[in-house]
């Protein structure tokens, strides 16, 4: 949007991987504030319970879960279309259940079944969805223009949606969302059910919209990978709640135990190895098989320029390293006791 | 205020448009009324000739009640349109954003306001291609479709509202056709109201159906009681009023349930 959005969202994004917020980004109101979130359905199902969370603006957070986790629900609230049992929930600082009608002017909401009118080509679906936003005449023209040719809609554009393939419909169902630019954005699983190389257009797309407009987006997904590549800050949901939240990294790093794997050049003696890398007090784990060093270390940033000087001061050359980072999978099953495949599978109702 | 009226009409815009689009949907509405005129027209043609019918053709005493009838038909089936917008997420995309949520239902009964005076339009000039005559048509012929649209107004708001209630298509289509038939023979579409049995006469007198249809048949005599009519296009308009209460009210539930 503007150039002061952003200059401020590129700031945050160079700290995406790093530890913290800056200091900067904490100052300002976030755009999207989820506080002690609770929302019961008929039947005792608790699909939300007690959520909290904050998001940056500019920034991308993804909200990871499997089938019944809670996701939708908590986008309905946050998108003024639920209510919650109790809790609160503000958008850029407006409170979603006082001022619903002004929270609606600042979100666009792409959900996670699809919107679109399928009677309607791609372009009156998009004037409509305009129109209800107050666009209107020339300037709503060539918004639709130009949003039908970024989503790759334009030679479809005056045909009926009925006739479109599900990656059409999801990349109109995002063009809606974006029509009356909005500040906030959110995604509910929006590459589920496309192929792999719609999906790396529509993940391409989705940062575009963070670094490039400065759009703070809310992406939920089942994806590991896409919660990985596409979110600086992530929570990672179940039953409702949240049971673990931080950057991507910051999670795969609360896993104690990176896996490294060392090639020495030649055989040597497994005595003098262990002891020159045990006298670190840094490793765990570990293990001298022929050539093959193996052991589980805290950090391998921090432990692999230790363990490789410390057999370089041995006189034992190295040939290679490898290092095999936790995945988030590893992180969902640390912290819900299930794999995430198990989980989601058990979730299907 | 204004954000309604503009809401209503974009949200009837697209209505109309995507009618348009379904030509069965067209061939229905024109074809079935046709077929009921005709069929209707030619079975119970004898019965003017019973004593106490109180008209002298019976194509002049059914086609206003064939305009009603399909009005009521045309409205009653309006909740499936709102069940698939609701399947479809379209309801919940409008929702999420400004639209007014008085104009997705106003939207909608503007729209069937819009296909019954077209269905009407066509029903009169296919009974008057059958032998149907109105001397003193005119100011008649406006009343009848006024109050065909008045009586399509309440039963498509009940139908929105059946449909954010139940929201299965099943579950609406057997809520209509339970309730329209027997409104139908409960009322003076087909037989004089002298004719009925006295309890069914009785019954009529709530029907708005039968409101709709003595209103219609009223103002097209050759002597209109302008009061008759204006009483039961009152009673219409009060019973649209209630009905869109109660829409409404549908669409909050629908909303504290999602
Ligand atoms: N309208 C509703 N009425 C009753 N129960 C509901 C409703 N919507 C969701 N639920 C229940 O609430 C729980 C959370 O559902 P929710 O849709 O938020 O999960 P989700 O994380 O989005 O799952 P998915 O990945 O399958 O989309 C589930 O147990 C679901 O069955
Ligand atoms: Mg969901």
């Amino acid at each position: 949007m503007s150039r002061n959005g952003a200059a401020v969202v590129l700031r945050e994004r160079s700290d995406a991987s790093g530890v913290a917020m800056t200091t900067n980004s904490s100052e300002q109101t976030p755009a999207i504030e989820a506080r002690n979130l609770v929302k019961t359905y008929r039947g005792d199902v608790h699909a939300v319970d007690d959520l909290s969370f904050a998001v940056q603006p500019g920034t991308i957070f993804g909200l990871l879960g499997p089938n019944g986790a809670g996701k939708s629900t908590t986008v309905k609230i946050l998108t003024t279309l639920s209510r919650p049992d109790s809790g609160e929930a503000r958008i850029t600082g407006i409170d979603v259940l006082r001022e619903p009608d002004r929270v609606r002017h600042v979100i666009g909401c792409v959900a996670q079944r699809s919107g679109v009118d399928l009677e309607a080509t791609a372009r009156e679906n998009l004037t409509l969805q305009g129109r209800v936003y107050g666009l209107g005449g020339a300037e709503l023209k060539s918004r639709v223009a130009e949003l039908l040719e970024r989503f790759g809609l334009t030679t479809a554009a005056d045909r009926v949606a009925s006739g479109y393939s599900g990656g059409m419909q999801r990349r109109l169902d995002i063009a809606m969302g974006l029509i009356h630019r909005p500040r906030v954005l959110f995604l509910d699983e929006p590459t589920t059910g496309l192929d792999p190389e719609v999906r790396a257009d529509t993940w391409r797309e989705i940062s575009r919209l963070a670094t490039d407009e400065g759009l703070t987006i809310l992406l939920t997904t089942h994806y590991l990978e896409e919660a990985d590549h596409l979110a600086q800050n992530l929570a990672i949901v179940d039953h409702g709640r949240i049971v673990a939240r931080g950057t991507p990294d910051q999670l795969k790093g609360e896993l104690h135990g990176d896996s490294i794997q060392i090639e020495l050049s030649e055989i040597s003696d497994s005595g003098s190895v262990q002891n020159a890398i045990e006298r670190l007090g840094i490793v765990r784990e570990l293990m001298v098989e022929g050539r093959t060093v193996r052991a589980r270390v805290d950090s391998s940033a921090t432990a692999i320029p230790a363990v490789l000087a410390a057999l370089d001061g041995a006189g034992l050359p190295v040939a290679s390293v490898l290092v095999s980072r936790p995945s988030l999978d590893d992180v969902y099953l640390r912290h819900t006791g299930r794999s995430f495949s198990e989980a989601d599978t058990e979730g299907v109702r | 205020m204004t954000t309604t009226i503009t809401h209503s009409w974009y949200m009837m815009q697209r209505q109309l448009r995507n009618l348009a689009r379904q030509p069965a949907y067209i061939a229905f509405t024109i074809v079935s009324p046709a077929i009921y005129l005709l069929l209707f027209g030619a079975l119970f043609k004898k019965v003017v000739d019973l004593p106490g019918f109180g008209a002298d053709s019976y194509i002049n005493f059914l086609t206003p009640g064939i305009v009603v009838m399909s009005a009521l038909y045309s409205a009653g089936w309006s909740g499936m349109g709102v069940i698939q917008d609701l399947d479809r997420g379209v309801l919940d995309r409008f929702l999420v954003s400004p639209a007014s949520r008085s104009a997705l239902i106003i939207g909608r009964l503007t729209q069937m306001a819009v296909v019954t005076i077209i269905q009407s339009v066509i029903i009169i000039g296919l009974g008057l291609l059958v032998g149907a005559r109105f001397p003193d048509g005119g100011i008649g012929l406006l009343a009848l479709v006024l109050s065909a649209v008045l009586l399509a107004a309440p039963f498509g708001a009940l139908s929105c509202a059946a449909a954010l209630m139940a929201r299965k298509e099943e579950s609406v289509i057997a809520a209509v056709n339970f309730v329209l038939l027997p409104l139908t023979f409960l009322s003076s579409v087909f037989m004089s109201e002298t004719l009925m049995p006295h309890w069914m006469q009785k019954v009529a007198l709530f029907n708005p159906v039968n409101w709709s249809v003595q209103a219609g048949r009223e103002a097209l005599s050759s002597n209109a009681d302008w009061s008759v009519v204006c009483t039961h296009l009152g009673y219409l308009v009060i019973f649209a009023l209630v009905c869109a209460w109660l829409a409404t009210q549908a669409f909050r539930s629908y909303q504290r349930s999602a």
